[in-house]
């Protein structure tokens, strides 16, 4: 019933997944001081998801487990896809102002004793 | 009792053992996914909702530093991998000799995040009542802080401090001009206890990942590890690739992502 669960994998393909992730790195850093505006966190992310792919598929044999192994990781993300992508839905869609004092009220910003005892 | 590889009566097959330990080891590293996913989210609405204090924090930190060990990590991943390898081929004398390497990276990992941490301590960067976002522009030499690091960081405080009393003002704040540096002093503080909170959660994980580490190499220097059994370093493994995992999120978010405008 189970397809021969043991695959090795060999040192030659952890080794280039490391350098890969070493190359990710240097790259990583690099782009984060180019200005590219609003992109810039999309290209950090997407070098941080392309380097956890690696690391998932190969480090973790990801690629050559089962495949109930298989759904089971792909559960967990859309697991945390549900809490990302709804949450998000919420906070941008809101007006600033009120998204921003709800999350944390500046104690100076009220107004000060006598100002209050004034209304 | 001392497990050795062979099958026990609830299954069929070895593979179907092997499988069925990976599989419980994923579903406890999917409930560790929404774990950390639930701080990742609180980072998330919060830099939405304070992205210039969020932004003039993040390039407080120290990047060389974050950097190196994000290097240190990934070879500890590598070394830890080449462990499970050794032990899927019967290199029983490889297996604790990877795993004291991967120990030892992970060790470095800690001691650098002792190093920043006291670094930010020094800083009145501690979220708290000595906090204080200027105190390095103010004490340059406390800080190290000199000729174009100093007049950058001097800037960016500057203009967070003007972005926060621009936000005060359209919100009607009767003082808006007073309050920019307490509003960024406050948001800063949010900052920095997602930045301590979920570094510290994950240096948690690491030092438990050199506690379960320091067991495998006690059992690995006996010879307990080969083709035959090696569901422990395989699933250790596992654990300690899920750990890195979090820091290749980490750091971009926590020490890169603001660097473009400094």
């Amino acid at each position: 019933m189970s397809e021969h669960s043991e695959h090795i994998v060999s040192p030659k393909i952890y080794a280039t997944i490391l350098a890969a992730l070493l190359v990710g790195t240097v790259v990583t850093v690099y782009a984060a001081k180019i200005d590219l505006g609003r992109w810039n966190i999309v290209l950090a992310l997407t070098i941080a998801v392309t380097k956890m792919t690696l690391v998932i598929l190969f480090f973790m044999h990801g690629k050559y487990s089962a495949r109930r192994t298989k759904l089971i990781i792909a559960s967990g993300f859309f697991w945390l896809a549900i809490m990302l992508v709804l949450t998000l839905a919420d906070y941008t869609t809101r007006h600033a102002e009120p998204s921003r004092s709800q999350l944390c009220p500046v104690p100076a910003l009220t107004a000060p004793a006598s100002a209050a005892a004034s209304v | 009792m001392h497990r050795t590889g062979e099958l026990y009566g609830q299954f069929q097959t070895l593979e179907q053992q092997k499988e069925s330990a990976t599989l419980g080891m994923w579903v406890f590293l999917i409930t560790e996914i929404l774990f950390f996913g639930g701080l990742f989210m609180a980072y998330t609405v919060n830099r939405h909702a304070f992205p210039t204090a969020f932004g003039v924090s993040g390039n407080m930190l120290d990047l060389n530093l974050g950097f190196f060990n994000t290097i240190v990590l990934i070879a500890s991943s590598f070394t830890m991998a080449m462990s499970v390898w050794s032990a899927q081929t019967s290199r029983k004398k490889a297996v604790p000799a990877w795993l004291i390497a991967t120990l030892i990276l992970g060790s470095a990992f800690l001691g650098i995040k002792v190093v920043e941490y006291k670094q930010k301590f020094d800083h009145h960067l501690i979220p708290g009542y000595h906090f204080d976002i200027t105190y390095c522009s103010n004490n340059p030499g406390a800080c190290g802080l000199s000729g174009k690091e100093l007049d950058d960081e001097k800037k960016e405080i500057k203009e967070g401090i003007e972005a926060e009393a621009n936000e005060a003002k359209k919100r009607g704040a009767p003082n808006p001009e007073e309050v920019g540096l307490t509003a960024l002093n406050a948001h800063a503080q949010l900052y920095f206890s997602l930045y301590f909170g979920m570094t510290g959660l994950h240096a948690l994980h690491m030092i438990i990942g050199a506690g379960l580490l320091l067991w495998l190499i006690f059992e690995g220097l006996k010879g307990r590890f080969d083709a035959n059994y090696n569901t422990p370093v395989e699933n250790i493994g596992l654990y300690w690739h899920f750990v890195d995992i979090v820091w290749i999120f980490l750091f971009p978010l926590l020490y890169l992502i603001n660097r473009h405008l400094a």
